[in-house]
């Protein structure tokens, strides 16, 4: 087995944990690559079926191709979706494209705020039907309890605390000082009414891992990774005021490995083209703490 | 944290798939260990460009000594070209291979961030300060070390330049240490005495200690064995989940795990264990690869069988060729205990084993020692938070397992204690499996037990039959029922005393709609025990119907029931290898001619006095 095996059977384990240990299951999915990768993975362990709703938070900021491309997957893949908002911070324009607040709290409004009440069912949730071709409210509002999350430890410094199985209390608040043991391959699958442990299939890869596994099983990818001609290519996706490409030639997924393993960000972070990482002085552990992807 | 060359990314080309080991450096408080660390990343070339200068700088401005432990502290702090960071983690490569070092934290408080990074370590640096010696977690480390199942442990006599790099304090250290490790079967593979903060002995020979000849820091790393493949050791692939996904026409049944050892074949005879099932193998299956006729240790997989077998998770499946795992209810264990309550006796606990998860009770204390003086323990009767000891587990049921030192994956395991992991341990041997927690409570129940004036014999004279617990098992629940019930209604018909209870009745709201909440199923199964004990005792013709239980559930029945006797009748084929079954009825028969085999039975049995239906 070589080292993407072994990740691949690392993530396939945690995934039938997950399933085997939580009713109510759900896999959060942002589009970009490593939330796709994470989607294969599921399809992986459980051999061609995905058997759990994927739910994708939307600011309504996000570059247009990503909700493009998640409607025509869903589609495809015949993937049970859900989406949730944070309805009345965008009816009211608190954003920070609006100019009404800073990135941080903007983030926390949209995000952080959308995800911890659509999780917990409290904010409408609307899936995708299939039949019609469009999302209707979802009659379910059952708190999910299992979170399934594809956050990799080497992205920034608050991710690489995580454990595979991560607890939240009702709050939704992480102590981060006081984690569960992971001892072996036998993770904290029991939890309290009320809590929801957060699940980390992706935790061990790094974003090189990410691309040569994508390469490998060649999965399809929203095309705003590559360069389309302008010299530039998004390495990293969200919204896109708070978002810009790198100046990149890759063309193809070959090419962006060359540049990762050896090119010109070999040595530059992921996420440099996240502003909001670079407001919150610790690193976005603040945010995280608070229930951030 | 990603120092220097983050390693993922700086992998060069030509190395392809290049080697990966994973250290755990542990130690006392302010032994050096970051010094250590430090150090090695400063020496062999895997800092940032500039950032030993920067530190140096930084420290001339304020006055300070420069110390390579700043490193570590400069470097969490490194937000420049946004490097990741976790103090938890260090990337430095040699010529040899990539090094992932596991800087475990050296208070107790984070004894649990210590065990759960030193779990995926291969090898160990345990650091002593020369100066201070042997200090309390000098020991407790080295014990967890060795629980951990971590076998190459180098001990590492630091700050020899503070003992005037003397021999006779190096020797004596080396001897105290070893004394103890002994006593927990740890052979460490050398000692090496370093001074961290001068660079002796790290990457280079000491040239203050010429009267060491052995390895560097360095040399040894590179001499630690990478973890040999377990193919060739016998088949042991747990069971993780059974599948059945309707979607899109699809028919398989496919149990779904990771190989922790071994290898299989399409076409293998395997066993399933502790349920002694036997089966061959259909397919091997995966999504998106090649047809696979074969898969070995390590892959996560899935198969399909050539017959219909009923398996819960957290079976293991072995080769009928493969020496199989020890099946027993009693096993002797390391443990170590980091519950905020203790591990006492008469508790119920969730024990994870592989994928297997079942209630268990701590059965016998052998020693215990104290996380508060380190001392070694007969008279302990709890393990307290951070305690270790060698104890004897029970189970409700037998379960499959092996001693740690012939597989890991199935020799090791986890307790939980109030939805948190509070211990881990591994385990020794199977235990003596006589004198079982059950048979000793059948023991104390039965001469506690205050009879009133009337006895059984009076009662079947009175009733004109015996009494009787009679449980009917298969497949398909709702048959099942529906026949138990159907015999109730007729015996009662006829003036027996009789009743019915269904097994759902005894579940908590959650077991009843999650099937497979093993832990409520047992408890269930023992309320059901006590219940026939009482029902029987009555006089009654206690009757009940289950699906999905196994030999072992019969055998808790059959005890717990005692002194009267259990019936025990299949509907449909016989799920059962070893427990005899009274009556085996095929689903086809009439329900006529069902009840009267079922009469036919407890005629024989005489239960009841003549034929009358």
């Amino acid at each position: 087995m070589d080292h993407l095996d072994k990740l691949e059977a690392q993530s396939v384990y945690i995934f039938r944990e997950a399933y085997r240990e939580f009713k109510n299951l759900v896999m959060l999915w942002s589009i970009g690559k490593d939330s796709t990768v994470l989607l294969w993975l599921a399809r992986k362990a459980f051999f061609g079926h995905v058997p759990m709703p994927m739910l994708h938070i939307d600011t309504h900021y996000k570059i247009p191709e990503m909700i493009e491309y998640r409607d025509k997957l869903a589609r495809e893949w015949q993937l049970n979706i859900l989406y949730g908002e944070n309805t009345a911070a965008l009816d009211r324009k608190e954003t920070y494209p609006d100019g009404t607040c800073d990135r941080i709290t903007c983030c926390r409004k949209l995000k952080s705020e959308a995800l911890k009440n659509t999780l917990s069912g409290q904010w409408p949730r609307y899936r995708f039907d299939h039949r019609l071709g469009r999302y209707l409210p979802d009659t379910n509002t059952e708190q999910y309890t299992g979170v399934i999350v594809g956050v990799r430890a080497d992205e920034e410094g608050s991710r690489s605390k995580e454990r595979y199985f991560s607890p939240r209390d009702k709050e939704n608040d992480w102590d981060v000082g006081d984690q569960p043991p992971e001892l072996w391959n036998q993770f904290k699958t029991d939890f309290a009414p009320g809590t929801h442990v957060r699940i980390h299939p992706l935790l061990d890869w790094t974003e090189l891992n990410i691309w040569e596994y994508i390469d490998r099983e060649d999965i399809p990818l929203v095309s705003l990774y590559f360069d389309q001609g302008q010299g530039r290519r998004y390495r990293s996706l969200g919204c896109w005021p708070c978002t810009s490409p790198v100046v990149s030639q890759a063309r193809t997924i070959k090419e962006i490995i060359a540049e990762l393993r050896e090119g010109k960000y070999a040595n530059i972070a992921e996420r440099s083209g996240r502003e909001q990482d670079k407001e919150d002085g610790g690193g976005l552990e603040t945010l995280r703490r608070e229930g951030y992807m | 944290m990603n120092v220097g060359n983050p390693l993922p990314n700086a992998a060069c080309p030509e190395d392809g798939d290049r080697e990966q080991i994973n250290i755990v450096i542990v130690g006392h408080v302010d032994h050096g260990k970051s010094t250590v660390i430090g150090r090695l990343l400063a020496d062999t070339g895997s800092l940032p460009e500039g950032k030993l200068e920067d530190v140096k700088a930084l420290c001339a401005r304020n006055a300070k000594p420069f110390e390579y432990a700043f490193l570590l502290d400069a470097l969490k702090d490194e937000r420049s070209q946004g490097i990741t960071i976790d103090s938890a983690r260090c990337f430095f490569k040699t010529r040899k291979r990539d090094y992932i070092v596991i800087d475990a934290p050296g208070h107790i408080e984070f004894l649990k961030n210590m065990v759960t990074g030193a779990a995926r370590a291969e090898a160990a640096l345990l650091v002593i300060a020369a100066d201070e010696g042997i200090r309390e977690n000098s020991k407790r480390h080295g014990y967890l070390v060795s629980m951990l199942g971590i076998r190459q442990v180098v001990v590492l006599l630091n700050k020899m330049d503070l003992v005037g790099y003397d021999r006779q304090i190096y020797d004596s250290l080396c001897s105290e240490y070893t004394a103890f490790l002994e006593t927990l079967q740890v052979k460490p593979i050398a000692f090496i005495p370093v001074s961290a903060r001068d660079g002796e002995n790290l990457v280079t020979p000491s040239k203050q200690m010429p009267w060491y000849q052995g390895p560097t820091v360095l040399d040894q790393l590179d001499a630690f064995e990478k973890k040999k493949s377990d193919i060739h050791l016998p088949l042991r692939f747990p069971v993780q989940d059974i599948y059945k996904f309707t979607e899109e026409n699809d028919d398989r049944r496919i149990m779904a795990g990771t190989i922790e050892t071994g290898r299989l074949s399409v076409g293998d005879e395997v066993l399933f264990l502790p349920s002694h099932k036997r089966s061959h193998i259909r397919t091997i299956e995966a999504f998106h690869t090649t047809i696979k006729t074969e898969a070995a240790a390590g892959e996560a997989i899935g198969i399909t069988l050539d017959t219909q077998l009923y398996i819960k998770p957290g079976e293991i499946i072995t080769r009928s060729v493969d020496t199989p795992p020890r099946v027993n209810s009693r096993f002797k264990a390391h443990i170590f205990w980091m519950g905020r309550s203790p591990l006492i006796k008469d508790k119920s606990y969730k024990l994870k084993l592989a994928t297997c998860r079942v209630p268990v009770r701590l059965a016998e204390i052998i020693h215990v020692l104290d996380a508060t003086d380190l001392s070694m323990t007969h008279h302990k009767k709890q393990l307290d938070r951070h305690d270790v000891g060698e104890v004897i587990l029970e189970t409700t049921k037998p379960i499959a397992f092996d001693p740690v030192i012939a597989i890991e994956g199935t020799g090791r395991f986890v307790i939980v204690d109030h939805y948190e992991i509070a211990g881990g341990g591994i385990i020794l041997d199977e235990a003596d499996n006589r004198g079982t927690l059950l048979e000793h409570h059948i023991r104390e129940r039965e001469v506690a037990w205050d009879k009133g004036f009337i006895t059984p014999v009076n009662r079947s004279q009175r009733n004109s039959h015996g009494a009787k617990f009679i449980v009917f098992a298969g497949e398909q629940y709702d048959h099942v029922t529906a026949f138990a019930k159907e015999l109730e209604r007729r015996l009662f018909v006829n003036d027996h005393q009789t009743y019915y209870l269904g097994f759902n009745n005894l579940l908590s709201g959650i077991a009843a709609v999650v099937p497979g909440n093993i832990a409520d199923t047992d408890d269930a199964i023992k309320k059901l025990g006590e219940l026939a004990r009482i029902l029987t005792d009555a006089g009654q013709i206690f009757i009940t119907a289950l699906s999905g239980i196994d030999d072992y559930d019969l055998e808790i029945l059959k005890v717990l029931n005692t002194p009267a006797e259990i019936l025990v009748i299949c509907l449909g084929s016989n799920t059962f290898s070893r427990f005899a079954v009274d009556l085996v009825i095929p689903t086809d028969v009439s329900i006529e001619i069902a009840i009267r085999q079922v009469y036919e039975l407890l005629r024989k049995k005489e239960v009841v006095a003549e034929y009358f239906i």
